[in-house]
């Protein structure tokens, strides 16, 4: 009776809001699906001052862009609002700190107690370098293809995370990971900071634009996409390494 | 609403299936394998909708990082408590 009620409850509730959402006359009404107005957004500008800053058309090799990322989405997140990037990565840097606050203490290293045979471990290995390579060519190639930093450095976690259920006594050094996610950090800053003295704003693009379609080119920002990778991923290994832990506290 | 071919709305549908399983189902583990299906089903949407950074991101992060986390936590948990479910 209760999930009866439960039912009838999100079918109401579904009939009202798509009815109000797909009016012709209300005041929040939204276009169909497929088809949206782009006057009257910020998106559009966007698009027009990532190509030639008019309506044309753009091909691979044409130079003295703004951005020069073939990737939309990648010019829109790390070079007109590269500093929100910034927030994100404080905010998971936050959350992996609480963890390692809170499960810091156990010595131990936690066991499973299925034996793993030996097509387990030596069939993992291959498949942990084929995910190690995929993280790196995914944040490497950011600006070309679709992805960027935050799936590369997932994907190197869990690589992590694959050789910590295959083997029992696969560790991870805890130390070069936090230097590593340090000197990251603190080189994004950095970038930033000689941006907003060489052109007065924080991560400003300085950095010379090549040809549209090559691997050295839109300045800043295959830089900043390795960094906020290799700090990703280490983040995210010392967060499982500090989970997968049991034993005394001390 | 009209432009939808039938094939996404097959998805959409298996999708809200796959919710009902996660929540219905006796067992954790059961429940967490569903919820991995149901993040996998959601990527070939965000696929149909051309989003592709958000579908790598869905791909990596909700159908691997989580449900394998979930795991760990459930053995640490049973491990504690002493009860095999």
């Amino acid at each position: 009776m209760k999930r009866l009620f439960a039912i009838l409850l999100i079918v109401v509730m579904g009939i009202f809001i798509f009815s109000t959402l797909y009016s012709n006359n209300g005041k929040y009404n939204f276009s169909k699906f497929g088809e949206s107005t782009l006057n009257g957004k910020v998106s559009e500008k966007f698009v027009n001052k990532s190509v030639n800053g008019e309506n044309k058309e753009v091909k691979f090799g044409s130079e003295n862009l703004e951005t020069g990322s073939a990737n939309l989405v990648t010019s829109v997140v790390v070079n007109y609002r590269a500093f929100d990037t910034l927030g994100e990565v404080t905010v998971l840097f936050l959350s992996a700190l609480g963890v390692s606050v809170v499960l810091g203490g156990y010595k131990n290293r936690l066991k499973f107690k299925v034996e793993p045979n030996f097509i387990l471990k030596i069939g993992s290995k291959v498949a942990v370098s084929i995910i190690l390579i995929t993280g790196f060519y995914i944040f490497i190639h950011g600006h070309l293809t679709p992805g960027g930093g935050f799936p590369g450095g997932a994907m190197i976690g869990s690589a992590v995370l694959l050789m910590f259920i295959s083997n029992d006594e696969f560790r991870v050094k805890v130390k070069s990971f936090s230097a590593l996610e340090g000197l990251s950090g603190s080189l994004f800053i950095i970038l930033g900071l000689i941006g907003l003295s060489a052109g007065g704003f924080f991560l400003y693009n300085y950095m010379p634009m090549g040809k549209l379609g090559s691997l050295f080119s839109a300045g800043l920002i295959p830089v900043v996409y390795v960094l906020i990778g290799l700090k990703v991923g280490s983040e995210l290994s010392n967060l499982i390494s500090h989970f997968a832990r049991e034993g005394e506290n001390k | 609403m009209t432009n939808m071919s039938i094939f996404e709305l097959f998805i959409g549908l298996t999708m809200i299936v796959f919710a009902f399983l996660a929540i219905e189902s006796k067992k954790i583990v059961n429940s967490i394998i569903y919820l991995s299906i149901l993040s996998m089903f959601s990527v070939i949407s965000f696929i149909f909708m051309r989003a592709p950074d958000v579908a790598i991101t869905e791909a990596v992060v909700g159908s691997g990082l989580v449900s394998a986390l979930f795991i760990v936590t459930l053995i640490m948990i049973n491990k504690k408590v002493g009860d095999k479910k």
